[in-house]
């Protein structure tokens, strides 16, 4: 494979690849990804580890989702007031996604950038997916 | 496969002179643009990506003001004489209707209504290696579909060829607006802007709302003019009568239809369609996104928590996607082209 050598090229791993784990909509329009263990990371991580992952991204989807006095007294509150509540404080939803973002910032740091892995937030491919990226890996050898 | 060349950054930039200055002022073109400026659909953006509204904004000046001018002859001369021989909430109620309607109204305008963003590159190219047949691609192939279980009931997911995915359930392309919506109503001529899962509420609160604000205004009328007994034919009294009468109609109408629609969970364009009429009269009917109660499907519509954006207009390009941007204009920069097309691939 072509590998052009610029200044970039030398400070950050090349893109070997991407896998896309599509959402489940078998419950509904709700926010659920698939937790099919996809094969072409079958030689860098664990199946469990990767489920896992995704089932907590779940679980933290279907809490930002809940439907619950919490959310409808929110929504209430914010029919009241014209909706200008939103000026000043931030929705629940948006609560919980800072937390999911810190929560994928955290397992790329502790489990899947040692791999040559990198998940993106879904939130910045519109909730469809959940992007992992697969890194070359240099210690094999960069097919000159 | 491209060339794999061996150019160095700094002697492309001290050889040739001009390239320098051409350089320098390519630095101060590209400031980091947001993500409005390069949005691809037929959108309108204001105030930096804070509003944002259809490109065809349809009959949206003309509902403003008709809202504004009714209300104002009505304050203007119904008001005084009313508050004399009634009570002063009359205008009270009046404002506060009025206020309510104007800010639902600009709420739905303004509000990105559920958009999907396109899928990226890689996305489509994933998706068109999974659906990929044995077909020669000579011919455009049949419309793609996927079949899905939801709550025991076959959903067909369509393919989008404009943003490149297979849209979610209940998502559809607006052609006026170039997006995919989620949970796609209609597209609203007179509020301009697609209604979709992010205003529906806002719509609903709108028609809701003016619908009181039209009774309430063609009632105080009435009032106003059988109390004056001597019935002076006043023409703006009449132009009120009239805008009220006719507009009281269709909204009470389109209330009443939007009402049955929130109470059953559906959407405009399901209806229309029909999607879910095929088990009309059982208990369950058919609809899988229903909760099967009328409060419930209420709440869930209209009080549940709010979805973000999902096109994150004020954020920033990240700069690989500026690269080809950078290639467009007169300046050509080979390696950043190469590195750029080597990662596209696979």
């Amino acid at each position: 494979m072509a590998e052009t050598h610029s200044l970039q090229d030398l400070q950050q791993p090349a893109v070997s690849s991407k896998v896309f784990v599509q959402r489940d909509y078998s419950s509904g329009t709700i926010c659920r990804f698939q937790t099919k263990f996809p094969s072409e990371l079958e030689s860098r991580l664990d199946k469990q580890q990767f489920e896992e992952t995704i089932q907590a991204l779940n679980n933290l989807y279907a809490e930002a989702e809940k439907l619950g006095g919490k959310s409808y007294l929110e929504g209430c509150l914010a029919c009241l007031t014209a909706y200008t509540i939103f000026l000043c404080m931030e929705t629940h939803y948006e609560k919980v996604l800072k937390k999911i973002a810190r929560y994928i910032k955290d397992q790329n740091e502790k489990i899947y950038a040692p791999r040559g892995l990198l998940l993106t937030d879904p939130i910045e491919r519109g909730l469809r997916v959940v992007e992992v990226t697969i890194f070359e890996d240099r210690s094999i050898g960069s097919g000159r | 496969m491209k060339n794999c060349e061996y150019q160095q950054i700094d002697p492309r930039a001290l050889s040739v002179s001009p390239l320098s200055v051409q350089t320098h002022t390519e630095k101060k073109e590209h400031r980091p643009r947001r993500k409005w400026e390069v949005f691809p659909g037929k959108n309108r953006f204001f105030c930096d990506g804070r509003i944002i509204i259809a490109r065809q904004s349809g009959v949206l000046p003309l509902t403003l003001g008709l809202i504004v001018v009714t209300c104002g002859l009505f304050f203007a001369f119904d008001c005084p004489f009313l508050v004399e021989h009634l009570t002063i909430f009359i205008p009270l109620i009046g404002g506060v209707l009025f206020v309510f309607v104007v800010t639902s109204l600009l709420r739905t305008s303004f509000t990105d209504p559920g958009i999907l963003p396109r899928a990226t590159p890689d996305e489509a190219a994933d998706i068109e290696r999974q659906i990929d047949t044995s077909g020669s691609s000579t011919y455009r192939p049949p419309p793609r579909t996927k079949e899905i279980l939801i709550n025991q009931q076959v959903v067909k997911l369509k393919y989008c060829f404009t943003c490149k995915m297979f849209r979610p359930p209940r998502t559809s392309h607006c052609s006026l607006c170039d997006n995919c919506v989620e949970r796609f109503d209609h597209h609203c001529p007179w509020v301009g802007n697609c209604v979709g899962k992010r205003n529906y509420r806002y719509f609903y609160s709108f028609i809701i709302s003016l619908s009181f604000l039209t009774s309430f205004i063609f009632g105080c009328v009435i009032t106003h003019i059988t109390l004056r007994k001597y019935c002076t034919s006043n023409a703006l009294n009449d132009c009120m009568l009239v805008i009220c009468f006719f507009s009281i109609w269709s909204i009470l109408g389109l209330s009443g239809f939007h009402t049955y629609l929130v109470a059953s969970n559906l959407t405009t364009n399901e209806d229309i369609k029909g999607s879910w009429s095929s088990k009309r009269g059982a208990d369950d009917s058919g609809n899988p996104y229903s909760y099967n109660s009328i409060i419930t499907n209420c709440c869930v519509t209209l009080c549940g928590p709010m979805p973000p954006s999902l096109i994150d207009r004020r954020g920033f390009v990240p700069p690989d996607e500026a690269i080809p941007a950078a290639s467009a204009s007169e300046i050509e920069l080979p390696p950043f082209t190469t590195k750029n097309d080597a990662n596209m691939v696979g």
